[in-house]
Protein backbone atom coordinates (compact mmCIF):
# COMPACT_ATOMS: atom_id res chain seq x y z
CA UNK A 1 0.00 0.00 0.00
CA UNK A 2 2.61 2.65 1.11
CA UNK A 3 2.16 5.79 1.98
CA UNK A 4 3.91 8.98 0.66
CA UNK A 5 3.95 12.88 2.27
CA UNK A 6 5.70 16.09 1.56
CA UNK A 7 5.83 19.28 2.61
CA UNK A 8 7.35 22.53 1.57
CA UNK A 9 7.68 25.78 3.28
CA UNK A 10 7.99 28.96 1.10
CA UNK A 11 9.97 31.96 1.78
CA UNK A 12 11.52 30.38 5.18
CA UNK A 13 13.19 27.02 6.38
CA UNK A 14 11.59 24.69 9.48
CA UNK A 15 12.05 22.01 11.12
CA UNK A 16 11.75 19.33 8.43
CA UNK A 17 12.91 16.69 10.35
CA UNK A 18 10.20 17.04 12.97
CA UNK A 19 7.50 17.79 10.65
CA UNK A 20 8.35 14.96 8.28
CA UNK A 21 8.62 12.58 10.99
CA UNK A 22 5.15 13.45 12.44
CA UNK A 23 3.69 12.99 8.97
CA UNK A 24 5.33 9.65 8.64
CA UNK A 25 4.65 8.17 11.81
CA UNK A 26 1.03 9.06 11.45
CA UNK A 27 0.87 6.86 8.08
CA UNK A 28 2.52 3.98 9.83
CA UNK A 29 -0.45 1.75 9.28
CA UNK A 30 0.24 1.88 5.38
CA UNK A 31 3.52 0.52 5.12
CA UNK A 32 5.81 -0.59 8.76
CA UNK A 33 8.72 -2.26 6.36
CA UNK A 34 10.57 0.66 6.09
CA UNK A 35 10.84 4.37 6.44
CA UNK A 36 12.84 7.07 4.21
CA UNK A 37 13.12 11.06 4.00
CA UNK A 38 14.54 12.93 1.49
CA UNK A 39 14.98 16.36 3.15
CA UNK A 40 16.31 19.84 1.67
CA UNK A 41 18.42 21.79 4.10
CA UNK A 42 20.37 24.83 3.34
CA UNK A 43 22.32 24.42 -0.11
CA UNK A 44 26.22 24.26 0.09
CA UNK A 45 27.82 26.58 -2.25
CA UNK A 46 30.38 26.45 -4.61
CA UNK A 47 31.72 23.47 -5.16
CA UNK A 48 30.64 21.29 -1.82
CA UNK A 49 28.19 18.37 -2.01
CA UNK A 50 26.95 16.13 0.60
CA UNK A 51 27.05 12.76 0.00
CA UNK A 52 24.61 10.52 2.17
CA UNK A 53 25.66 6.28 1.61
CA UNK A 54 25.96 2.87 3.08
CA UNK A 55 28.16 0.20 2.92
CA UNK A 56 26.63 -2.67 4.18
CA UNK A 57 22.32 -3.29 4.57
CA UNK A 58 21.06 -3.30 8.48
CA UNK A 59 20.48 -6.87 8.10
CA UNK A 60 23.91 -7.57 7.35
CA UNK A 61 24.78 -6.69 10.55
CA UNK A 62 23.61 -9.62 12.30
CA UNK A 63 25.58 -11.49 10.40
CA UNK A 64 28.45 -13.12 11.85
CA UNK A 65 31.79 -10.64 13.36
CA UNK A 66 33.26 -10.31 10.33
CA UNK A 67 30.75 -7.42 9.15
CA UNK A 68 31.63 -4.80 11.49
CA UNK A 69 35.23 -5.46 10.46
CA UNK A 70 34.27 -5.04 6.79
CA UNK A 71 32.08 -2.18 6.67
CA UNK A 72 35.34 -0.71 8.25
CA UNK A 73 37.51 -1.51 5.47
CA UNK A 74 34.61 -0.44 2.85
CA UNK A 75 34.48 2.76 4.43
CA UNK A 76 38.27 3.18 4.29
CA UNK A 77 38.31 2.43 0.59
CA UNK A 78 35.10 5.17 -0.09
CA UNK A 79 37.42 7.46 1.17
CA UNK A 80 40.45 6.69 -0.39
CA UNK A 81 38.57 6.81 -3.71
CA UNK A 82 37.05 10.22 -3.37
CA UNK A 83 40.40 11.51 -2.42
CA UNK A 84 41.73 9.83 -5.87
CA UNK A 85 39.88 11.44 -8.05
CA UNK A 86 40.26 14.92 -6.21
CA UNK A 87 37.64 15.72 -3.69
CA UNK A 88 38.31 16.87 -0.17
CA UNK A 89 36.58 15.35 2.57
CA UNK A 90 35.39 17.91 4.61
CA UNK A 91 32.77 16.35 7.14
CA UNK A 92 32.73 13.07 7.79
CA UNK A 93 29.80 12.20 10.36
CA UNK A 94 28.75 8.33 11.15
CA UNK A 95 24.94 7.86 11.15
CA UNK A 96 24.84 4.43 12.00
CA UNK A 97 27.92 1.53 11.96
CA UNK A 98 26.66 1.20 8.26
CA UNK A 99 25.59 4.67 6.94
CA UNK A 100 27.64 7.52 6.65
CA UNK A 101 26.79 11.97 5.87
CA UNK A 102 30.14 13.62 4.19
CA UNK A 103 30.18 16.80 2.92
CA UNK A 104 33.11 16.76 -0.06
CA UNK A 105 34.48 19.61 -1.71
CA UNK A 106 34.85 18.11 -5.25
CA UNK A 107 35.00 19.76 -8.81
CA UNK A 108 35.24 16.48 -10.80
CA UNK A 109 32.39 14.20 -12.76
CA UNK A 110 29.93 13.26 -10.50
CA UNK A 111 29.13 10.57 -12.21
CA UNK A 112 32.10 8.80 -12.69
CA UNK A 113 32.81 9.54 -8.10
CA UNK A 114 29.43 7.95 -8.45
CA UNK A 115 30.14 4.85 -9.72
CA UNK A 116 33.86 4.83 -8.45
CA UNK A 117 32.13 4.53 -5.15
CA UNK A 118 29.75 2.47 -5.65
CA UNK A 119 32.44 -0.29 -6.58
CA UNK A 120 32.90 -0.89 -3.62
CA UNK A 121 31.27 -3.86 -2.36
CA UNK A 122 28.37 -3.01 -0.32
CA UNK A 123 28.26 0.55 -0.92
CA UNK A 124 25.35 2.51 -2.20
CA UNK A 125 24.76 6.06 -2.60
CA UNK A 126 21.49 7.10 -1.52
CA UNK A 127 22.10 10.87 -3.06
CA UNK A 128 24.67 13.24 -3.68
CA UNK A 129 23.73 16.79 -4.04
CA UNK A 130 24.36 20.72 -2.97
CA UNK A 131 20.30 20.57 -0.67
CA UNK A 132 19.75 17.00 -0.50
CA UNK A 133 19.84 14.35 2.25
CA UNK A 134 18.29 11.19 1.75
CA UNK A 135 17.98 8.97 4.83
CA UNK A 136 16.34 5.73 4.80
CA UNK A 137 16.25 2.59 6.68
CA UNK A 138 14.44 -0.68 8.42
CA UNK A 139 11.42 -0.18 10.77
CA UNK A 140 8.94 3.00 11.44
CA UNK A 141 9.29 7.34 11.10
CA UNK A 142 10.38 7.23 14.87
CA UNK A 143 12.86 4.47 15.24
CA UNK A 144 14.63 6.30 11.78
CA UNK A 145 14.19 9.70 12.86
CA UNK A 146 16.12 8.66 16.19
CA UNK A 147 18.50 6.51 14.75
CA UNK A 148 19.47 8.94 12.31
CA UNK A 149 19.16 12.03 14.37
CA UNK A 150 16.26 14.04 12.46
CA UNK A 151 15.05 16.07 14.79
CA UNK A 152 15.73 19.72 14.26
CA UNK A 153 16.67 19.33 11.08
CA UNK A 154 16.10 22.82 9.35
CA UNK A 155 15.05 22.84 5.63
CA UNK A 156 12.55 24.38 3.07
CA UNK A 157 11.24 21.04 1.57
CA UNK A 158 11.05 17.58 2.30
CA UNK A 159 9.11 14.04 0.85
CA UNK A 160 8.74 10.71 2.83
CA UNK A 161 7.89 7.40 2.46
CA UNK A 162 6.54 4.55 4.65
CA UNK A 163 7.00 1.54 2.97
CA UNK A 164 5.16 -2.19 2.65
CA UNK A 165 7.29 -4.22 0.31
CA UNK A 166 5.14 -5.90 -2.54
CA UNK A 167 7.36 -6.24 -5.01
CA UNK A 168 11.11 -6.52 -3.90
CA UNK A 169 13.13 -6.93 -0.53
CA UNK A 170 13.07 -5.57 3.11
CA UNK A 171 15.91 -3.62 3.09
CA UNK A 172 17.93 0.04 2.65
CA UNK A 173 18.08 -0.31 -1.10
CA UNK A 174 14.04 -1.31 -1.77
CA UNK A 175 13.32 1.79 0.69
CA UNK A 176 12.10 5.31 -0.77
CA UNK A 177 12.71 7.85 -1.65
CA UNK A 178 15.15 7.48 -4.76
CA UNK A 179 17.42 9.57 -5.67
CA UNK A 180 18.01 10.49 -9.17
CA UNK A 181 20.84 9.12 -10.05
CA UNK A 182 23.41 10.98 -11.23
CA UNK A 183 21.07 14.52 -11.31
CA UNK A 184 22.06 16.56 -7.82
CA UNK A 185 19.45 17.15 -5.51
CA UNK A 186 16.29 15.06 -7.34
CA UNK A 187 14.56 12.27 -5.05
CA UNK A 188 11.29 10.69 -5.37
CA UNK A 189 8.28 8.78 -3.81
CA UNK A 190 5.88 7.07 -5.12
CA UNK A 191 2.75 4.96 -4.37
CA UNK A 192 1.14 2.71 -6.92
CA UNK A 193 2.11 0.20 -9.70
CA UNK A 194 4.15 1.23 -13.35
CA UNK A 195 3.45 -2.08 -15.36
CA UNK A 196 5.47 -0.75 -17.98
CA UNK A 197 8.48 -1.16 -15.63
CA UNK A 198 10.65 -3.26 -17.28
CA UNK A 199 10.69 -1.29 -20.87
CA UNK A 200 10.97 1.97 -19.33
CA UNK A 201 14.01 0.45 -17.29
CA UNK A 202 15.27 -0.87 -20.64
CA UNK A 203 15.14 1.89 -22.49
CA UNK A 204 16.63 3.89 -19.67
CA UNK A 205 19.88 1.41 -18.98
CA UNK A 206 20.41 1.48 -22.85
CA UNK A 207 20.41 5.30 -22.44
CA UNK A 208 23.36 5.07 -19.67
CA UNK A 209 21.72 5.18 -16.57
CA UNK A 210 21.57 3.12 -13.77
CA UNK A 211 19.68 1.24 -11.45
CA UNK A 212 20.13 0.03 -7.97
CA UNK A 213 16.75 -1.99 -7.24
CA UNK A 214 14.11 -3.36 -8.60
CA UNK A 215 11.70 -1.36 -7.59
CA UNK A 216 9.08 0.38 -9.76
CA UNK A 217 9.40 3.93 -8.07
CA UNK A 218 13.14 3.90 -8.90
CA UNK A 219 12.09 4.16 -12.47
CA UNK A 220 10.28 7.31 -12.27
CA UNK A 221 13.17 9.32 -10.73
CA UNK A 222 15.63 8.06 -13.45
CA UNK A 223 12.91 8.87 -16.04
CA UNK A 224 12.12 12.23 -14.83
CA UNK A 225 16.13 12.80 -14.13
CA UNK A 226 16.60 11.97 -17.93
CA UNK A 227 14.12 14.01 -19.49
CA UNK A 228 15.85 17.25 -17.43
CA UNK A 229 19.10 16.05 -18.71
CA UNK A 230 17.77 16.39 -21.88
CA UNK A 231 16.89 20.18 -21.24
CA UNK A 232 12.99 19.70 -20.13
CA UNK A 233 11.49 21.73 -16.72
CA UNK A 234 10.62 19.86 -14.00
CA UNK A 235 6.49 20.30 -14.67
CA UNK A 236 7.17 19.30 -18.43
CA UNK A 237 9.00 16.03 -17.81
CA UNK A 238 6.23 15.56 -14.98
CA UNK A 239 3.20 16.12 -17.66
CA UNK A 240 4.89 13.40 -19.80
CA UNK A 241 5.62 11.38 -17.33
CA UNK A 242 1.61 10.62 -17.33
CA UNK A 243 1.44 9.63 -20.82
CA UNK A 244 4.74 7.45 -20.73
CA UNK A 245 4.15 5.65 -17.47
CA UNK A 246 1.76 2.73 -17.15
CA UNK A 247 0.11 1.78 -14.53
CA UNK A 248 -1.60 3.22 -11.12
CA UNK A 249 0.37 5.61 -9.46
CA UNK A 250 0.40 8.92 -7.73
CA UNK A 251 4.38 10.18 -7.02
CA UNK A 252 5.89 13.28 -5.41
CA UNK A 253 9.36 14.03 -6.49
CA UNK A 254 11.41 17.42 -5.37
CA UNK A 255 14.79 19.40 -6.82
CA UNK A 256 16.82 21.79 -4.84
CA UNK A 257 13.91 24.25 -4.99
CA UNK A 258 10.84 22.75 -5.87
CA UNK A 259 8.08 19.80 -4.52
CA UNK A 260 5.92 18.15 -7.36
CA UNK A 261 3.14 15.92 -7.47
CA UNK A 262 1.74 13.86 -10.22
CA UNK A 263 -1.77 11.41 -10.50
CA UNK A 264 -2.50 9.07 -13.11
CA UNK A 265 -5.08 9.49 -15.35
CA UNK A 266 -7.48 6.56 -13.18
CA UNK A 267 -6.54 8.66 -10.07
CA UNK A 268 -6.43 4.99 -8.22
CA UNK A 269 -3.92 5.91 -5.88
CA UNK A 270 -4.81 8.53 -3.08
CA UNK A 271 -3.36 11.80 -2.26
CA UNK A 272 -4.54 14.77 -0.47
CA UNK A 273 -3.46 18.43 -0.55
CA UNK A 274 -2.93 21.31 1.74
CA UNK A 275 -1.62 24.79 0.30
CA UNK A 276 -1.27 28.07 1.85
CA UNK A 277 0.77 30.93 0.95
CA UNK A 278 3.19 29.79 3.48
CA UNK A 279 3.46 26.24 3.64
CA UNK A 280 2.09 23.52 1.31
CA UNK A 281 1.72 19.56 2.45
CA UNK A 282 0.69 16.78 0.49
CA UNK A 283 -0.03 12.89 2.40
CA UNK A 284 -1.44 9.67 1.50
CA UNK A 285 -3.74 10.57 4.32
CA UNK A 286 -5.04 13.76 5.95
CA UNK A 287 -4.28 12.35 9.28
CA UNK A 288 -0.44 13.09 8.08
CA UNK A 289 -1.54 16.29 7.12
CA UNK A 290 -3.36 16.97 10.69
CA UNK A 291 -0.86 15.38 12.59
CA UNK A 292 1.59 19.27 11.56
CA UNK A 293 -1.77 20.85 11.79
CA UNK A 294 -3.87 19.57 14.14
CA UNK A 295 -6.40 22.67 13.73
CA UNK A 296 -9.19 22.75 10.87
CA UNK A 297 -7.78 23.18 7.40
CA UNK A 298 -9.43 23.22 4.01
CA UNK A 299 -7.96 20.22 2.18
CA UNK A 300 -8.94 18.42 -1.12
CA UNK A 301 -8.09 15.47 -3.85
CA UNK A 302 -5.84 16.64 -7.01
CA UNK A 303 -7.77 15.13 -9.89
CA UNK A 304 -6.67 12.40 -12.65
CA UNK A 305 -3.81 12.98 -14.80
CA UNK A 306 -2.86 16.70 -12.56
CA UNK A 307 0.55 18.06 -12.47
CA UNK A 308 1.16 20.57 -9.71
CA UNK A 309 4.57 22.46 -8.72
CA UNK A 310 5.61 24.72 -6.29
CA UNK A 311 8.56 26.48 -5.49
CA UNK A 312 10.33 27.21 -2.26
CA UNK A 313 10.94 30.60 -2.99
CA UNK B 1 -33.34 -12.25 -33.76
CA UNK B 2 -33.80 -16.18 -34.00
CA UNK B 3 -32.81 -16.63 -30.51
CA UNK B 4 -33.83 -13.57 -28.96
CA UNK B 5 -37.75 -14.80 -30.02
CA UNK B 6 -36.84 -18.43 -28.92
CA UNK B 7 -36.21 -16.98 -25.24
CA UNK B 8 -39.34 -14.76 -25.46
CA UNK B 9 -41.05 -17.89 -26.17
CA UNK B 10 -39.34 -19.86 -23.30
CA UNK B 11 -40.87 -16.89 -21.16
CA UNK B 12 -37.89 -15.68 -19.54
CA UNK B 13 -38.30 -11.93 -20.37
CA UNK B 14 -41.82 -11.21 -18.46
CA UNK B 15 -39.37 -9.32 -16.24
CA UNK B 16 -37.38 -6.52 -17.47
CA UNK B 17 -34.72 -4.97 -15.01
CA UNK B 18 -35.56 -1.32 -15.76
CA UNK B 19 -39.10 -1.91 -14.56
CA UNK B 20 -37.47 -2.57 -10.92
CA UNK B 21 -36.49 0.97 -10.52
CA UNK B 22 -39.83 1.27 -10.72
CA UNK B 23 -40.87 -1.08 -8.02
CA UNK B 24 -41.86 -0.21 -4.29
CA UNK B 25 -39.99 -2.41 -2.31
CA UNK B 26 -41.13 -0.85 1.37
CA UNK B 27 -44.93 0.73 1.62
CA UNK B 28 -44.72 4.33 2.94
CA UNK B 29 -45.53 2.91 6.43
CA UNK B 30 -43.81 0.15 6.76
CA UNK B 31 -40.52 2.03 5.46
CA UNK B 32 -41.26 5.08 8.45
CA UNK B 33 -41.98 2.30 11.05
CA UNK B 34 -39.08 -0.01 10.10
CA UNK B 35 -36.42 -0.49 12.91
CA UNK B 36 -33.65 -2.97 13.29
CA UNK B 37 -34.31 -5.22 16.73
CA UNK B 38 -31.20 -3.73 18.70
CA UNK B 39 -31.97 -0.73 17.58
CA UNK B 40 -32.60 1.69 20.49
CA UNK B 41 -34.77 4.18 20.89
CA UNK B 42 -33.71 7.80 21.10
CA UNK B 43 -34.83 11.47 22.23
CA UNK B 44 -33.28 14.19 19.85
CA UNK B 45 -33.89 16.40 22.77
CA UNK B 46 -31.34 14.48 24.30
CA UNK B 47 -28.05 16.01 23.39
CA UNK B 48 -24.27 14.91 24.19
CA UNK B 49 -20.88 16.20 23.53
CA UNK B 50 -18.18 13.69 22.18
CA UNK B 51 -14.55 14.79 22.43
CA UNK B 52 -12.94 12.19 19.72
CA UNK B 53 -9.33 13.91 19.92
CA UNK B 54 -7.53 11.35 22.54
CA UNK B 55 -9.56 8.18 21.44
CA UNK B 56 -9.04 5.91 18.66
CA UNK B 57 -11.90 5.52 15.92
CA UNK B 58 -12.80 1.95 17.28
CA UNK B 59 -13.07 4.04 20.82
CA UNK B 60 -14.88 6.57 19.14
CA UNK B 61 -17.39 4.42 17.70
CA UNK B 62 -18.12 2.21 21.41
CA UNK B 63 -18.53 5.54 22.47
CA UNK B 64 -21.52 6.86 20.13
CA UNK B 65 -23.15 3.55 20.87
CA UNK B 66 -23.34 3.60 24.29
CA UNK B 67 -24.70 7.28 24.36
CA UNK B 68 -27.46 5.48 21.28
CA UNK B 69 -27.87 3.34 24.11
CA UNK B 70 -28.68 5.67 27.11
CA UNK B 71 -31.19 7.80 24.68
CA UNK B 72 -29.09 10.35 23.45
CA UNK B 73 -30.39 11.44 19.77
CA UNK B 74 -27.86 14.45 19.44
CA UNK B 75 -24.58 13.80 19.51
CA UNK B 76 -21.84 17.16 18.40
CA UNK B 77 -18.72 15.36 17.44
CA UNK B 78 -15.69 17.45 17.90
CA UNK B 79 -12.14 16.80 17.46
CA UNK B 80 -12.42 14.01 14.76
CA UNK B 81 -8.74 14.76 13.52
CA UNK B 82 -9.61 13.02 10.37
CA UNK B 83 -9.03 9.69 11.70
CA UNK B 84 -10.46 7.02 9.56
CA UNK B 85 -13.81 4.59 10.07
CA UNK B 86 -15.71 7.28 12.05
CA UNK B 87 -19.60 6.92 12.72
CA UNK B 88 -19.39 3.42 10.57
CA UNK B 89 -22.51 0.92 11.33
CA UNK B 90 -25.23 3.38 12.81
CA UNK B 91 -28.20 1.36 12.08
CA UNK B 92 -30.16 3.70 14.08
CA UNK B 93 -32.44 7.40 14.08
CA UNK B 94 -29.52 9.66 15.38
CA UNK B 95 -28.30 13.47 14.65
CA UNK B 96 -24.89 13.48 14.75
CA UNK B 97 -22.71 17.09 14.24
CA UNK B 98 -19.09 16.62 13.36
CA UNK B 99 -16.88 19.48 13.48
CA UNK B 100 -14.36 18.44 11.75
CA UNK B 101 -13.18 16.19 8.98
CA UNK B 102 -13.29 12.41 8.59
CA UNK B 103 -10.19 10.60 7.23
CA UNK B 104 -11.22 7.49 4.73
CA UNK B 105 -14.33 5.13 5.28
CA UNK B 106 -16.62 7.92 7.32
CA UNK B 107 -20.18 7.16 8.05
CA UNK B 108 -19.90 3.64 5.67
CA UNK B 109 -22.49 0.67 6.45
CA UNK B 110 -25.04 3.33 7.76
CA UNK B 111 -29.19 3.19 8.18
CA UNK B 112 -30.76 5.81 9.60
CA UNK B 113 -28.87 8.65 11.20
CA UNK B 114 -28.50 12.36 9.76
CA UNK B 115 -25.28 13.39 9.78
CA UNK B 116 -23.84 16.69 9.64
CA UNK B 117 -19.61 17.32 8.36
CA UNK B 118 -18.40 20.80 9.04
CA UNK B 119 -14.88 19.58 7.22
CA UNK B 120 -13.61 17.57 4.51
CA UNK B 121 -13.99 13.65 3.94
CA UNK B 122 -12.02 11.32 3.17
CA UNK B 123 -12.37 8.25 0.40
CA UNK B 124 -15.11 5.61 0.80
CA UNK B 125 -17.23 8.20 2.57
CA UNK B 126 -20.91 6.71 3.20
CA UNK B 127 -20.27 3.64 1.44
CA UNK B 128 -23.30 1.55 1.28
CA UNK B 129 -25.14 3.77 2.95
CA UNK B 130 -28.75 2.84 3.33
CA UNK B 131 -30.96 5.59 4.56
CA UNK B 132 -30.62 8.81 6.31
CA UNK B 133 -28.33 11.88 5.30
CA UNK B 134 -24.90 12.67 5.06
CA UNK B 135 -24.21 16.62 4.63
CA UNK B 136 -20.40 17.49 3.87
CA UNK B 137 -19.67 21.13 3.71
CA UNK B 138 -16.35 20.88 2.68
CA UNK B 139 -15.02 18.84 0.32
CA UNK B 140 -15.00 15.06 -0.37
CA UNK B 141 -12.01 12.11 -1.65
CA UNK B 142 -12.74 9.82 -4.34
CA UNK B 143 -15.34 6.72 -4.27
CA UNK B 144 -17.61 8.99 -2.84
CA UNK B 145 -20.78 7.33 -1.92
CA UNK B 146 -19.92 4.08 -3.49
CA UNK B 147 -22.48 1.30 -3.38
CA UNK B 148 -25.14 3.33 -1.53
CA UNK B 149 -28.48 2.35 -1.69
CA UNK B 150 -30.39 5.21 -0.32
CA UNK B 151 -30.69 8.42 1.78
CA UNK B 152 -29.28 11.51 0.64
CA UNK B 153 -25.37 11.92 0.25
CA UNK B 154 -24.38 15.79 -0.11
CA UNK B 155 -21.17 17.34 -0.75
CA UNK B 156 -21.28 21.28 -0.85
CA UNK B 157 -17.81 20.92 -2.22
CA UNK B 158 -15.43 19.24 -4.61
CA UNK B 159 -15.78 15.36 -5.01
CA UNK B 160 -12.70 12.94 -6.19
CA UNK B 161 -13.02 10.05 -9.23
CA UNK B 162 -15.15 7.33 -8.79
CA UNK B 163 -18.31 8.63 -7.21
CA UNK B 164 -21.62 6.93 -6.70
CA UNK B 165 -19.75 3.77 -8.75
CA UNK B 166 -22.02 0.75 -8.02
CA UNK B 167 -24.61 3.19 -6.92
CA UNK B 168 -28.02 1.02 -6.13
CA UNK B 169 -30.28 3.92 -4.84
CA UNK B 170 -30.83 7.09 -3.18
CA UNK B 171 -29.28 10.53 -3.93
CA UNK B 172 -26.22 12.06 -4.36
CA UNK B 173 -25.62 15.89 -4.34
CA UNK B 174 -22.31 18.29 -5.04
CA UNK B 175 -21.83 21.62 -5.03
CA UNK B 176 -18.76 21.96 -6.98
CA UNK B 177 -16.82 19.42 -9.65
CA UNK B 178 -16.27 15.53 -9.25
CA UNK B 179 -13.51 13.85 -10.71
CA UNK B 180 -13.24 10.69 -13.48
CA UNK B 181 -15.57 7.38 -14.14
CA UNK B 182 -18.10 8.52 -11.36
CA UNK B 183 -21.35 6.33 -11.64
CA UNK B 184 -19.31 3.44 -13.15
CA UNK B 185 -21.90 0.60 -12.79
CA UNK B 186 -24.56 2.61 -11.49
CA UNK B 187 -27.38 0.81 -11.33
CA UNK B 188 -30.62 3.03 -9.81
CA UNK B 189 -30.56 6.16 -7.58
CA UNK B 190 -29.91 9.88 -9.20
CA UNK B 191 -26.56 11.61 -8.50
CA UNK B 192 -26.39 15.52 -9.27
CA UNK B 193 -23.20 17.86 -9.94
CA UNK B 194 -23.49 21.21 -10.09
CA UNK B 195 -20.17 21.40 -11.60
CA UNK B 196 -17.80 20.14 -14.22
CA UNK B 197 -17.92 16.22 -14.58
CA UNK B 198 -14.65 14.00 -15.06
CA UNK B 199 -14.13 11.99 -17.52
CA UNK B 200 -16.02 8.64 -18.24
CA UNK B 201 -18.91 9.79 -16.50
CA UNK B 202 -21.42 6.96 -15.76
CA UNK B 203 -19.02 4.18 -17.59
CA UNK B 204 -21.16 1.03 -18.15
CA UNK B 205 -24.46 2.51 -16.38
CA UNK B 206 -27.21 -0.02 -15.64
CA UNK B 207 -30.00 2.43 -14.57
CA UNK B 208 -30.21 6.09 -12.79
CA UNK B 209 -29.89 9.32 -13.85
CA UNK B 210 -26.76 11.72 -13.79
CA UNK B 211 -27.95 15.75 -13.74
CA UNK B 212 -24.42 17.70 -14.28
CA UNK B 213 -24.43 21.58 -13.92
CA UNK B 214 -21.35 22.15 -15.97
CA UNK B 215 -19.19 21.05 -18.45
CA UNK B 216 -18.43 16.92 -18.48
CA UNK B 217 -14.77 16.16 -19.67
CA UNK B 218 -16.39 13.08 -21.32
CA UNK B 219 -19.36 10.04 -21.39
CA UNK B 220 -18.50 6.74 -20.32
CA UNK B 221 -18.87 3.64 -22.68
CA UNK B 222 -23.47 3.18 -23.14
CA UNK B 223 -23.70 6.54 -21.06
CA UNK B 224 -26.10 8.30 -23.10
CA UNK B 225 -27.77 12.22 -22.98
CA UNK B 226 -31.52 11.92 -21.79
CA UNK B 227 -34.22 14.55 -22.27
CA UNK B 228 -34.91 16.91 -18.88
CA UNK B 229 -38.96 16.34 -18.52
CA UNK B 230 -40.47 18.26 -16.18
CA UNK B 231 -40.48 15.76 -13.69
CA UNK B 232 -36.91 16.11 -13.54
CA UNK B 233 -37.03 20.13 -13.34
CA UNK B 234 -39.47 19.84 -10.23
CA UNK B 235 -37.28 17.05 -8.47
CA UNK B 236 -34.25 19.22 -9.36
CA UNK B 237 -35.67 22.25 -7.76
CA UNK B 238 -36.65 20.18 -4.99
CA UNK B 239 -33.78 18.44 -3.48
CA UNK B 240 -31.20 21.16 -4.64
CA UNK B 241 -33.57 23.76 -2.46
CA UNK B 242 -33.72 21.46 0.64
CA UNK B 243 -30.10 21.33 0.70
CA UNK B 244 -29.58 24.95 -0.14
CA UNK B 245 -27.70 24.42 -3.33
CA UNK B 246 -27.86 26.04 -6.72
CA UNK B 247 -27.47 25.03 -9.93
CA UNK B 248 -24.85 27.96 -11.88
CA UNK B 249 -26.68 28.32 -14.79
CA UNK B 250 -30.31 27.01 -13.56
CA UNK B 251 -31.70 23.68 -13.52
CA UNK B 252 -33.28 23.95 -16.73
CA UNK B 253 -29.93 23.91 -18.29
CA UNK B 254 -28.44 20.87 -16.74
CA UNK B 255 -27.65 17.80 -18.40
CA UNK B 256 -29.16 14.69 -17.98
CA UNK B 257 -27.32 11.28 -18.69
CA UNK B 258 -28.88 8.10 -18.56
CA UNK B 259 -27.98 4.35 -19.48
CA UNK B 260 -28.24 3.93 -23.39
CA UNK B 261 -28.73 0.33 -22.36
CA UNK B 262 -26.68 -1.36 -25.62
CA UNK B 263 -23.84 -3.10 -23.95
CA UNK B 264 -25.10 -5.52 -21.61
CA UNK B 265 -28.25 -7.94 -22.18
CA UNK B 266 -31.25 -6.34 -20.97
CA UNK B 267 -32.92 -9.66 -19.36
CA UNK B 268 -33.54 -11.86 -16.31
CA UNK B 269 -32.05 -14.38 -17.35
CA UNK B 270 -29.92 -16.68 -15.32
CA UNK B 271 -26.71 -17.82 -16.82
CA UNK B 272 -27.86 -21.13 -17.26
CA UNK B 273 -30.72 -19.98 -19.21
CA UNK B 274 -28.17 -17.76 -21.49
CA UNK B 275 -26.65 -20.91 -22.13
CA UNK B 276 -29.77 -22.73 -23.62
CA UNK B 277 -30.88 -19.13 -25.65
CA UNK B 278 -27.37 -18.49 -26.92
Amino acid sequence: MCGIAGLIHRGKTGDIGTEMTAMLQSLKHRGPDSTGYALYGKPLKGNEIMIRFKVAEQDDMKKGFDIHHQVVDRREQVDKRIKELGGTILEANEATEYAFRYKVSFDGDRRKLADYMEDVEGAEILSMGHGLELVKDLGDAARVASQYKLKGFSGTHALGHTRMATESDVDIRSAHPYWAYPFADVSVVHNGQLTNYWNGRRALERRGHRFMSNCDSELIAVYLADKMQQGAELKDAMADSIEELDGVFTYLVATSDSLGMAKDTMAAKPMVLYESDKFIALASEEVAIRSVFPHEIDTFDPYEGEVRVWKSS
Amino acid sequence: MALRTKSHEMGMHTEQLAGRTQQRFFSPEESDNFTYADSFDVDFNKRAELDAGPLSSKEVNLKLRELLSKGYGTVVMKNPGAKHAIAVGILNRLNLHIEGSLGYFGCGLIDGPNIRIKGRVGWSCAENMMAGTVVIEKNAGSTFGAAIRGGDLVCMGDVGARMGIDMKGGTILVGGRAGAFCGFMMQRGRMVILGDAGKNLGDSMYDGTIYVGGKIDGLGVDAVPGEMTQLDIDWLNRKLKQYGLKAPKGVENMQKIVAGRQLWNYDNLEPAEKKIVL
